[in-house]
């Protein structure tokens, strides 16, 4: 954590440390503070009549069935999007990591997936899964699969878990693959003299030496699920139908945009702070303990 | 030397947001939520103003749906950069209504301009919606519609249908969306977008029963709904059954299902008479629209329906000079050339009556009648408490909440009575919560 | 087990292929969208091939903006989406590594309380405090800026803990040499620490120009004029219409090239990219 040699002094510190500093208090301490007076407070959409009214948001909150409701979707949506990119993302790395010719151009082809935003993402899978103009979608009618995300909530769950997990493979497909490549090729070989098949190779040896970086992808993945996917659902679903793609993050935008409910939604946001704090000391203590060896 | 680069990028990107252009004239912010041919309106309507005088220039913008373009309106107000005019859906009236001090009604605008301002000019069945009940006129309508059956009478021909008498009960269209489905429509017989709107609050209108009590809540923000009662829940019967062989298909809670109609992929539906500029440009076939359909068993139906669209919100804070703009601006978007020109080319509702005389003068009807058609479904009965219009505050969220529950029914997770109570239950949660807020 | 080796390699080919396509379709698909027009796209009657619509298309989207929505010309958005991602990734290297630096090289009072100041933000993104935020930067007169767009976002801690990782492993012997040549601190960072750190830099500004260019809610929020939105954020604008058609071709042109520039950076600095990628999140 502390370098042997360093510098002594106040001032000069604390003046590299301003710029940063004052973007965080402004922008980050500032407005979560706001948040939480403002989940104290009944307000009216325009903002020209508020009213104190300490835990009610929060006692509305625990009551709302759509809270709960927001917190089961996000936990189906994590749940399965880990999953499959996760493995999908591994068969691909195991594969890439053989010595095969244009191994490096299938790598390339892989991960640039990444780049693209969630919001375009969003768009990509609707275009092809909207029931009247989605070319997959009409695939899927011909043969007579009844697909409708309008208003099958289950449906609607699929295409953003399969929009999500689309963009999150290339990601999990690199840290697999770095993953792999660190591994000593003796401990293989060794493995291969043994006489272990490839299959009873892998598991026995390859998948717990990978399971750092498993375990380290599992949390990431989470933290991509809870946030980052806001763009793919805004544009493939908008929370709907009837709630069923709605996650915790969606519902602090939803509740509280058009000012309806600006107090409920700073609620959710208090909720989700003490959430993300929590996941911030416990990937803390990870992030240590792999510096550490 | 990157970090060098690096600071003067940085410091490069703020100087150049710093300049901005410097203003002759006195400029008018109109946010707006219109796409395609009306889009096109929008600009013209400003271009043709900014052209006829040199003191104020409108500039117009797209800010996405209308409740996105809502919450835009909203948000930028607590921020204090609101724009002047705010285009807002009719739905989101009661909510722009409750905000005093954020918005400036345009009776008093126009008369502290001192623009010439008759609000007997203009169509009461469509200033009825954006007036206090004094009459006192608070919007500029600007856009008005109303709920209409078009229909395609090419598939109709195929199914072997009258095109010329679309039906004009709800079973008949059940009837006929059978036929048509068996005629190859197999994936959807009739639909509507905007879901709410059509089975909840033009359906009560047109059936002249209530949604909620005090006139639908025009007589205050106390009203109670209570539109779970025995013919809306018989109506979602019927579409929960006819949506399990597809006869009935759900379109979505907006109208970003109406390009089913348009690419003859369902023979009916019913959506806004707005709809017109996008049929006339996009369908390939023969088409018609006619009045919505109702039940016959109830007493008095069809009564009268009800309009929506949008109207023109003046934002309050702003400079008298900007006010003067705004009310010239409004001045020149009522005459009555353009009022006429507006309504032939958009399929929008004329807004002055001077304007829909001229238009029925002129014979223009004969040929389209179905330009007529939502003026004829407005005007079809003296309005009653039920059917007056209605005001709710947070309906936006409210018809959310509906749609939630409509879609619960149509996919089987509720039955159709248990899935409107829930939907009363909790628009009467918001509005009760919104009374609390709008009342202080 | 030559054998073996072949099949298995064959194997390899074939899941990677099958990867490829899966990756790569729903992008030619849209591709193949934004070469139509629009009536063959809405009538569910798109083919597999690119129509004759390209240069039409691209032309009209690039140069002049769609006829039914947002009406300005994609190339200006995609300036704002550049000027906003060079800003994002810029500004955040600049705050970052001299934070990194005084944490790292220095020995004062409230360090630690600086470093868990800091540290908190690491992962509470924008989304879950947006209006508050929002708040904020009206009321400091932000909106429509380009400071407004970025600035905020700049605030996390990322880029702070990657230098501080990696000022950790530069060695104690490098400081007290250059002690010795009678460098100062501000010498030394000038002169070691910032040319030992160019690959380290350059990687987090390519992961973090791809995340300034992401950003949907954000710019969403702040930016009420047209002319100072994102492309991004254009395409959602482009694809909600109200009594009229989505131009669905001229939406899919636009998320062809709000796609280009990021995937251009990660596929031409690939090396930059998965160091940048690794190392951010370690």
């Amino acid at each position: 954590m502390m370098k042997n040699a360093y510098f002594s002094g106040l001032t000069v510190p604390l003046l590299l440390l301003l710029p940063q500093l004052a973007i965080t208090v402004v922008f980050f301490y500032w407005p979560a503070s706001q948040a939480v007076w403002q989940s104290f407070l009944l307000q009216d959409a325009f903002g020209t009549s508020t009213e104190f009214v300490w835990f009610e948001n929060y006692a509305e909150l625990f009551k709302d069935p759509g809270y709960f409701k927001a917190l089961i979707n996000t936990a189906i949506f994590s749940t399965f999007v880990c999953i499959l990119s996760l493995s999908i993302a591994l068969l691909f790395a195991v594969m890439a990591d053989r010595q095969i010719r244009g191994a490096e151009i299938y790598k390339t082809l892989l991960i640039w997936p990444y780049a693209v935003a969630p919001a375009v993402a969003g768009v990509l899978w609707i275009f092809m899964f909207d029931p009247s103009l989605g070319m997959l979608a009409r695939g899927l009618a011909s043969l007579g699969v009844n697909w409708n995300p309008r208003l099958n909530g289950n449906d609607a769950m699929l295409l953003v878990i399969l929009a999500a997990t689309w963009k999150q493979i290339s990601y999990n497909f690199l840290f697999f693959l770095a993953g792999l490549q660190s591994i000593p090729k003796s401990v293989i070989e060794a493995a291969v003299i043994d006489g272990a098949r490839p299959w009873r190779r892998f598991w026995t040896i390859v998948f717990p030496l990978l399971s750092p970086t498993t375990f380290f992808l599992l949390v990431v993945n989470i933290v991509y699920v809870f946030f980052d996917t806001f763009g793919i659902i805004d544009t493939v679903t908008g929370g709907g139908p009837s709630g069923a793609t709605e996650t915790l993050v969606y519902k602090v935008y939803s509740d509280g945009k058009g000012g309806s409910n600006l107090g409920g939604s700073a609620a959710q946001s208090v909720v989700l702070l003490v959430m993300v704090i929590a996941m911030t000391a416990f990937q803390f203590r990870f992030i240590e303990r792999r510096v550490s060896y | 030397m990157f970090m060098k680069s690096a600071i003067l990028g940085s410091i490069a990107a703020i100087a150049l947001s710093a300049a901005s252009p410097a203003l002759a004239q006195t400029e008018i912010q109109w946010w707006h939520a219109l796409t395609g041919a009306n889009n096109d309106v929008v600009v013209k309507l400003a271009e043709e103003f900014n052209a006829s005088q040199k003191d104020y220039k409108v500039v117009p913008a797209y800010k996405g749906s209308y409740p996105d373009t809502l919450n835009a309106g909203i948000a930028a107000f607590r921020a204090g950069t609101a724009p002047h005019i705010l285009q807002v859906f009719e739905v989101g009236t009661g909510t722009m209504m409750s905000a005093k001090g954020a918005v400036k009604p345009v009776h008093e605008l126009m008369k502290e301009a001192g623009e010439p301002f008759d609000p007997k000019a203009y169509l009461p069945a469509i200033t009825g919606y954006y007036s206090t009940s004094k009459g006192d006129m608070l919007s500029m309508p600007f856009n008005s519609s109303s709920m209409v059956m078009w229909y395609n009478k090419d598939a109709f021909k195929k199914a072997g249908l009258n095109a010329d008498a679309p039906p004009k009960t709800w079973p008949e269209v059940f009837e006929a969306a059978k036929k048509l489905k068996a005629a190859g429509f197999d994936k959807c017989g009739f639909t509507n977008a905007w879901a709410t709107w059509a089975n909840i609050e033009q359906f009560g209108a047109w059936h002249n029963i209530p949604i909620a009590t005090k006139a639908n809540g025009l007589e205050g923000f106390d009203a109670v709904l209570n539109f779970n009662s025995p013919l809306f829940v018989k109506h979602l019967t019927n579409l929960v059954e006819l949506q399990k062989d597809k006869t009935y298909d759900y379109s979505g809670r907006t109208n970003n299902g109406e390009g089913r109609f348009t690419s003859g992929e369902c023979p009916i539906m019913l959506t806004s008479s707005g709809f017109f500029g996008n049929v006339r440009a996009n369908a390939k076939f023969d088409w018609g629209n006619a009045p919505m359909p109702y039940y016959p068993e109830a007493a008095g139906a069809p009564q009268n329906s009800i309009i929506g669209g949008a109207s023109l919100w003046v934002m309050g804070g702003k400079k008298a000079e900007e006010y003067k703009g705004v009310a010239k601006f409004f001045t020149f978007i009522s005459h009555i050339d353009r009022q006429v020109k507006l309504h032939t080319e958009s399929g929008y509702l004329p807004i002055t009556k001077a304007a829909y005389e001229k238009v029925k003068a002129s014979g223009f009807y004969k040929d389209k009648p179905y330009l007529e058609t939502p003026i004829l479904e407005l005007t079809n009965k003296e309005p009653t408490e039920n059917s007056r219009g209605l005001r709710f505050g947070s309906l936006v969220q409210i018809r959310d909440i509906w749609s939630e529950e409509i879609e619960a029914a149509l996919n089987g997770q509720k039955t159709p009575k248990a899935a409107l109570d829930a939907a009363v239950e909790r628009g009467n949660q918001m509005l009760r919560q919104f009374e609390r807020t709008a009342s202080r | 087990m030559v054998e073996d080796r072949r099949l298995g390699d064959a194997i390899a080919y074939v899941i990677l292929t099958i990867g490829v396509l899966i990756v790569a379709f729903p992008v030619w698909l849209t591709f193949v969208a934004s070469t139509w027009d629009a009536a063959t796209i809405i009538n569910g009657q798109l083919p597999l091939y690119p129509g004759p619509k390209f240069f039409e298309n691209y032309y009209r989207i690039l140069f002049i903006g769609t006829s039914g929505t947002t009406r300005e010309p994609v190339l200006n958005m995609m300036l704002n989406s550049f000027v906003m991602a060079m800003a994002i990734a810029l500004g955040k290297i600049f705050i970052s590594v001299l934070s990194a630096y005084a944490i790292v090289y220095y020995r004062f009072p409230f360090r630690m309380a600086a470093f868990w100041i800091i540290f908190v933000t690491l992962m509470l993104p924008v989304e879950v405090r947006i209006f508050p935020t929002f708040k904020v930067v009206s009321d400091l007169g932000m909106l429509d800026t380009y400071q407004g767009l970025a600035v905020p976002l700049i605030a996390s801690a990322t880029g702070t803990l990657l230098f501080r990782q990696f000022f950790m492993t530069i060695p104690d012997e490098l400081l007290e040499a250059s002690r010795i040549d009678g460098a100062g601190p501000f010498r030394f960072f000038k002169d070691t620490v910032i040319p030992l750190s160019i690959t380290t830099i350059a990687a987090l500004f390519v992961i973090q120009f791809i995340y300034g260019w992401n950003q949907y809610l954000w710019p969403l929020l702040v930016t009420t004029k047209d002319s100072m939105q994102t492309i991004v954020i254009a395409i959602k604008k482009m694809i909600v219409t109200s009594d009229a058609l989505t131009e669905w071709q001229l939406a899919m042109a636009t998320a062809m090239l709000a796609m280009l520039p990021p995937v251009l950076v990660v596929v031409l600095m690939q090396r930059l990219f998965v160091k940048g990628l690794v190392e951010t999140e370690k």
